[in-house]
Parts: C-alpha cells; structure tokens; sequence
C-alpha cells in the first residue's frame, strides 16, 4: 500500500497537474482520507451499517416482548457462546438494551446527522474547498469505528451476571461499578470514551470551518440553516462531551482504581453520577435533533418553492433550545429525591423550551404556507418529521411536569415519548436529508414511487410500535423489563407487529438504494428545481473531488433565505 | 459495597449504636434473615432513629401482652392497584395526590397535547389540500409577518402559564411534611427483592419476594405481581415512606398510588404517603438494577388501622400505647454490624 499512499502524496504536491476530479487509488482514498465528502459517504455508510444491527437488536427485544415469558433471551445467550441460564439470559436482556441505547445514539444517529451529512454538505453549502482540519475529520472517523469496536468487543466478555455490559445506555452507578464485575463494562465505558473524543474532535473541526471558512459574502446571518444546526450542534458537543468524559472516567477509576466518587461507602454519592450523566445527555438529545430542524428547513423550502418563514427566527430558536438545553437536565432526575424547590424549577424549565421549538415547527409550516409544494420523497419524509416530532413534543410537556412524572418516570411513556422524537423525529429527518441529497452525493436518482412506500410502510410501521406504548407506559409498565404481568401483553403484542412492518420496509430502502445505483437515472446538477437555492446545487452531481477552487462570490444585496437587503 | 474501606469512626460509632440498640431491641424474626448490612450505616442516626429517639427507646421491649385478633391477608377480591388488561390510561388512584394529577392528565394535559396535535396535522393537511403544486401554480414569496410570530410565540407561554400552575400546586402538595404521628415504614431495595422496616414499631424487618408464577395464580393474584409477604400498612393514615437500596439503585413504585421515589445506596428518600382505603396495590422496581429487575414486584397492602396493629404485633413489633418489658437483645447487634460480603 505504500505505493499507493506515495501516489498520493505526489497528487498533493504535484496539484497544478491534475484536474479538480483525480482521486487516489482504492486504500489511500477510504482509509487515509482527507476529503469531506469521501470522509462524510464513510460516516453514512458506518452509520446505515450501525443502524442495521442496532434495528436487529431491537428486533430481538421486540420479539421477547410479544408474549409475557422470556422465551428467545437462552437462544442469544447461547448464540453469543455464553452458557444459558436464569441470570444469564436475563442479563442477555439488559445487554441488548444497553446495546441498542449506546448503538442508536452513539454510532447511528449522530455519525449520520453529523459526520455524515455535516461533513458532506456544511463546506459545499458554505462555499469552503474542505473542512478545516482534514486530517483531523480522518481521525474522528476512524475514532468513532474504534469505539463501535470497542463496544461490540464488550458482548463477548463477562460483565458480572452474564456475557456483555447490562448497565443501560444511561450507565448508572452503582450498576455499573460494583453492580457489574468482569471486563465488559469497561470495555463499554472505553467505547464511549473513544466516540466522545471523535465527537469533540468532530465539533472542534466544523466551528473553526463555519467561522473561518465561509465563502466571500456568507455572513453568519446568510449561512444556509442546516450549517446554522451544524454550528449549535457543534457548540453543544463541544460543552457536553467532556462533562459525559469526566463522568465515564470517574466510573472507571471507581471500578478499577479504588476510588468512591458514586460509592457512599467512601463519601460518594450514585446522585452525582446522574447529574453529571445529564449534564451531558439532555444537550445530547439536541445533538441528535438538530441537525434534523436544519436539513427540515431546507428541505422544506426547497419543495415549498420558497425562502424559510422567518429565518432569523428559526436560527435563534435553534441558539435558545441550544442554550436552555443545559439547564433542565435534572427532568431526568425527578425520582432520585430531588427537593420540592428543585423540582419546581426544572419543571419550568423545561416546559421554556417548547417555546423555540413550537416556533420552529409554525414556522416550518408558514414556510409552506403559500407555497407551491411539490411532494417529491423529502418533502413527505419532512412533513412526516413536523407532525411526528410534534406528538413526541407534546408528550414530553406532559413528562416535563415533576408530578406527574413521578408516575410515567422509567414507564414505557417515556420509551415512547423518546422514540417518538427520536425514532420517528429524527430517523424520518435522516431519511428526508438522505433522499434530499442522495442524487447530489451518488450522482444517481432514486426511485420516487420507492421512497414514497418506504415512507409510508415506515411511518404505518413505526406509529404501531410507538403509540401503543403510551398506553402501556399509562397503565404503569416499568421500562427495561424483558418479561411481564399478563394485563400488558395486548399492546406489548400490538407493538411488536409493528416492527416487522418496519422492518420490512428498511427492505424496501435498500432495495431503492440498490435500484438507484444500478439502474437510478442519472441527476443533474440539480434535481429539484427553482426552489434549491443552496450552493451544492450549484455543482455537478457527484460534485467534483475538490470544489470550490475558486471560491463563490455571494452578492451582497442577494440573501439565500432571506429577501430583505443584508444589514451585517 | 465495599465496608473494608469504611472510615474506623464510622464503625466505632456504628458499633457502639448497635451495643445501644441490643439494650432496646427485641429479638426479631428479621434478624434470621440472611440481609446484607444496612447500607445507610454511614448515616447512624437514620439506622438507628427509634434509638436515638428518647420516647421510644423508654418503653421499647418486647410485647407483653400478646395481639388481640389474628392477622389475616387480604383476599384478592381486595385487590385494587394493578395494571388493566388492555389499559389504555392511568390505574385507578387512591391517594388524594394521585386523584388531583389525575385530573390534571385529564381535564389538563391530555385535552392541551391533543388539541396541539390535531391542530398541527390540520395545518399540514391543510397545506396539502390549499398549496399543492396544482392548486398554487406560483409560490408567494412572504417570509415574515411579525404579527404571526409574535402570536405563535406568546400563545404557547400561555398554554404553559396554564399548565405550570396545576402543575407547581401538584408538586407542593406532594411535598407536604409528614405529620409528627406518621407511621414510617423504610423500603429498602436489594438484588432482587425488598426489605420493609418498621422503625416505630421495633425496627422489624418484613423481607418481600416475588411469588412464581404458577403460586401467584394458584393464589389467584397477577403473575410477576404477587409476592410471598406484602408491605403491610395502615390505610387512612400518614406514612413516612422511607427508600434507600442496599447494593444498587432500585426504585419504589407504586402506579395507583401515583407514588415513584428512587432508592439509592448511602441516601434515604422520603415522602408523605396515604392510602385512601384498605386493598392491595401492586408496584414494580423502576429502576435498572441488573438481571432480575423484572423480579423485584412490590405489593402494598392497605388493612384499617385496627388490623394493622393487629398484624404489627403478630410480627414481634410494637405500637404506640403498648405494655412493654425491658429484655436485652444480643442478637440484634448483628444487625447494624457492617458485613463485608456484598461485593
């Protein structure tokens, strides 16, 4: 391989030579790459791979959870070359839910939202060559398939009552200190340790790019608002992962230094844990989302024919929701024995921030207002995304009230209330940004009628699994439970069917990836007509290895959402 | 939990609380039972609270007398707080608390989230219908109306004032003091099974695990709901419920009783509960606590005061009013000693 990454080198060096397109030979350009865009197809193709098996694992719970019993857990066990037994296959249980938490969040969601789409369309929508440290974007990549390793390595190795770490994604101490002996929830604690540093890397990477990088004319209030979300996100990765670092390292030091930080036996206190657990993980819930309002909003003016409603609007409510977002981490708390003042004021809180939020979603709704809509695959997808991310919204009001939660706290409520934001909110915002930029990134089209009835098998598939769950979360069904009393077994059986629609229609997406590339039209520069206004579109399809050798000149009195003459 | 590293005054003082508590204490059939150390045992003064406490140290003792009329558990026709098949909505609630967030779900929260959804799928629907490609050949090109903004903005603040003020009085209401006469029962979590305390009453321990399933059914009771000894309590009376865990994070919950308290090693939560009427009401541990979490089932069994007393007695404990005699108790000092063998 030396040969190769020799040819590579010389490409650099020797640039004046080649055309905007050369790409180096097979290895130097995966594994050693510095290019946003081959860098971000590396990201998609992880994450599509990480999905798939954290969607199996979910549906191995989906099928445990169809009838009160525990009837496929021993089969696992077995499989994964652990011996079954009581414990074991119940641990098994705690695994995969660990499992699909971690897998979902850490190597799914955010590799996509962020590392994929960010990295493949913040340069081209701002009009920069690259990112601003490639090599840097290389190592984030390569950090976070480290982690993905590191945590499937964990399945195999004892965590304490069986194979793999059974501690919830959420890692509470003790569990996850003395409650779980054996290797595998160290290994685990090292995954996120790795995605974390890619993760802050990642951040560091895009602020300095959006800062320094924009092309002549884009001022920030130019920017197109999927970078704006990329900006926020950023910000917020930045101020949270190492807060999530510092706690996953007290946790090993616990476990493997004699320390008692979340040990009372030696003064500390399992409390803290939470809190700074959370610290970073409600940020972490807009982390996930996002980016999904960004590549929302444009999508949805894109097929609006329109500029975004109220576009300052719509990136200062991203700043707020950004903002308010570090301060109500302890709605997650409300049962540790929070005091009355406490509960109050996270109460209140939280409810602030469906204030930015409702403004986002009127606004996307004013921006098709007056529209001429054009419902190609990422409008629908987007529009799926404005009504679910509502409902899961709306639920989370009713949670974020510290009395009432202290009924529907760890019931299927909030496994419901989540999904539906995250599941349906921010899975429907990928695959809206996925069939939006699909023929830009691959240079192919995709089926329409394909990624219509991928939606709507999806969105029939989803509601089945998700809804039902309200009920049980209702009627008092704890979560993380692989068996359960009988009353529950109706929608827990409703909810399972629901999968397997699901499921079948993740089939009817590959078999459209798959129709794209063999057979899928050829797209021109840009597909979606008049209403595309961002900068990618300016360029062919694929667009060519380096872009933007000449950067593009935004004219001044010309403002990409915004139709006011520019003021900054 | 590891007790080796147990600073030493945390032990003397532990030890020479434990020397008290053998002069106070009865010997108790809890004592038998194989439990892990109280892990509260860095917080002496809770461990040891009816000790420390002049009134019941002085007549602490035995039972002279023995209880008049035989305990007898509840029958399932008493059973009242557990999951409907089918459910979809809230158990029955039988605490005041839990009747007004009831009605605050109901009559506040589900009408408000209802109506905000439908309201945002009309607006969608109705983009579709009104602003399709064919019906509005040319998009307008509006991208502001301050008027609007302002409206969708100020709208959902009082959407919200209206629901925080329910909301903040269903907080403050559940954080009311328990009265001076309050029962306390202490709920202790550990793998897998509760432990329930009765500090007023002697310090007895009631050690509750989950039935199999085909007992719970032989006993006519919900599988995986049903254990061998209840929390027994008094209804109608103020209860000082205690939590806290012995090894990990467990959680007290108890649907119909719109009542959750998280027990956590080294911490002792608290919160006022009632139970409006006598009847059994079934619970789950809600917290992840390791393989068995699924298997650690509370049921709370509500009888008349009267009753209560009777079945308090019947375990070897005391209540207030009670003949007592001094009879010293060696066995309980092994109570509050640290063990180190929980891991």
């Amino acid at each position: 391989m030396a040969t190769t990454a020799d040819q590579f080198q010389a490409h650099t060096e020797d640039h004046g030579h080649h055309d905007a397109d050369h790409k180096p030979a097979f290895f130097a350009r995966w594994f050693m790459s510095t290019n946003h865009k081959d860098i971000g197809t590396l990201y998609l193709i992880f994450a599509i791979c990480a999905g798939i098996i954290g969607g199996f694992i979910s549906g191995i719970m989906r099928m445990e959870l169809a009838a009160p019993g525990i009837q496929y857990l021993g089969y696992w066990v077995s499989l994964m070359g652990g011996e079954a037994s009581f414990d074991a296959n119940l641990h098994m249980w705690n695994v995969l839910i660990t499992a699909h938490g971690l897998i979902m969040v850490f190597f799914m969601v955010m590799p996509a939202m962020i590392g994929g789409f960010g990295n493949w369309f913040v340069p081209l929508m701002i009009g920069a060559p690259d990112m601003a440290f490639p090599r840097m974007n290389n190592i984030s990549f390569w950090l976070t398939v480290a982690g993905f390793s590191s945590l499937m390595f964990s399945t195999f190795v004892p965590g304490g009552t069986g194979l793999g770490a059974g501690i919830g994604w959420t890692a509470y101490a003790p569990l996850s200190t003395t409650g779980s002996t054996g290797p595998a929830v160290d290994f685990a604690i090292f995954s996120l340790h790795l995605a974390g540093a890619a993760s802050i890397m990642g951040a560091i990477n895009f602020i300095t790019t959006i800062f320094n990088m924009r092309a002549p004319g884009m001022t920030l209030h130019k920017m197109p608002l999927f970078v704006w979300s990329v900006l926020v996100t950023a910000f917020l990765l930045l101020l949270a992962l190492p807060v999530l670092a510092a706690a996953i390292t007290m946790l090993l030091t616990d476990r493997n230094f004699g320390t008692t930080f979340f040990d009372p036996a030696g003064g500390g206190d399992p409390v803290l844990y939470q809190h700074l657990f959370w610290f970073f993980g409600h940020p972490e819930v807009y982390i996930m989302i996002l980016p999904g309002f960004g590549m929302v909003s444009q999508i949805v003016a894109t097929f609006s024919k329109k500029p975004v409603f109220g576009y300052l609007g719509m990136a200062y409510a991203m700043v707020a929701i950004g903002v308010v977002g570090f301060v109500v981490w302890a709605h997650h708390m409300y049962t540790t024995g929070l005091d009355v003042n406490t509960k109050m004021y996270f109460t209140a809180a939280t409810m602030v921030i469906a204030v930015p939020t409702g403004v986002k979603i009127f606004s996307w709704i004013a921006t098709m207002w007056g529209g001429s809509l054009e419902f190609k695959s990422p409008l629908v997808w987007a529009m799926g995304f404005i009504f679910l991310f509502t409902v899961g919204g709306v639920t989370g009001v009713v949670l974020a009230n510290g009395g009432v939660d202290d009924v529907l706290h760890d019931t299927y409520y909030v496994v419901a209330h989540f999904h539906y934001v995250l599941s349906m909110g921010a899975v429907f915002s990928l695959f809206a940004g996925f069939y939006y930029w699909f023929p830009k990134m691959s240079g192919k089209m995709h089926s329409e009628f394909l990624s219509h009835l991928h939606f709507w098998v999806f969105f029939v598939g989803v509601n089945i699994i998700f809804f039902p769950q309200h009920f049980l979360g209702m009627d008092g069904m704890p979560r993380r439970i692989p068996d359960y009393p009988e009353a529950f077994s109706y929608w827990n059986n409703v909810s399972s069917y629901g999968y397997y629609i699901m499921a079948a229609s993740m089939g009817i997406f590959f078999v459209n990836i798959a129709y794209a590339f063999i057979a899928g039209k050829k797209a021109g520069d840009n597909p979606w007509g008049e209403g595309a206004t961002t900068l990618e579109w300016t360029l062919s399809s694929p667009p060519p290895y380096h872009q933007f050798e000449t950067l593009p000149v935004i004219e001044d009195h010309h403002d990409y959402h915004d139709h006011r003459p520019a003021t900054d | 939990m590891n007790f080796g590293t147990l600073p030493k005054r945390a032990l003397t003082m532990v030890t020479t609380l434990a020397a008290v508590a053998t002069l106070a204490f009865a010997p108790q059939a809890v004592l038998a039972q194989d439990v892990a150390a109280d892990v509260t045992a860095p917080l002496p003064p809770v461990a040891a609270a009816p000790v420390l406490d002049p009134a019941p140290a002085a007549d602490a003792a035995v039972i002279a007398a023995p209880a008049e009329g035989a305990y007898k558990p509840l029958g399932t026709d008493m059973i009242k707080g557990q999951p409907v098949d089918k459910g979809i909505t809230f158990q029955e609630q039988y605490t005041e608390d839990g009747a007004f967030a009831l009605w605050m779900h109901d009559a506040i929260l589900l009408p408000v989230i209802t109506v905000i959804s439908l309201f945002v799928l009309g607006l969608l629907l109705w983009v579709v219908v009104k602003f399709n490609r064919r019906s509005n050949k040319v998009a307008s090109k509006t991208t502001h109306n301050t008027f609007i903004e302002v409206v969708w903005t100020v709208i959902p603040v009082l959407i919200l004032v209206v629901i925080a003020v329910p909301s903040i009085t269903l907080l403050a209401r559940q954080y009311e003091s328990p009265p001076a006469d309050a029962v306390t029962i202490k709920a202790t979590g550990y793998q897998w099974y509760w432990g329930y305390t009765y500090p007023d009453n002697g310090g007895f321990e009631i050690v509750s695990n989950m039935l199999t399933k085909e007992d719970a059914i032989a006993n006519g009771e919900p599988a995986l709901l049903a254990v061998d000894n209840r929390m027994v309590v008094p209804a109608n009376t103020p209860i000082r419920l205690q939590t806290t865990a012995a090894d990990v994070i467990h959680a007290f919950a108890v649907p119909s009783l719109w009542f959750k308290l998280d027990a956590v090693p080294g911490r002792l939560n608290e919160r006022l509960l009632t139970i409006k009427e006598p009847g059994i009401y079934y619970g789950q541990c809600s917290e992840l606590c390791g393989a068995r979490h699924g298997y650690m089932p509370i049921a709370v069994e509500a009888l008349p005061r009267a009753e209560w007393e009777a079945w308090v007695r019947e375990q070897g404990g005391i209540v207030a009013g009670d003949a007592v005699e001094e009879t010293a108790a060696p066995a309980a000092a092994e109570e509050t000693a640290p063990q180190a063998t929980v891991s």
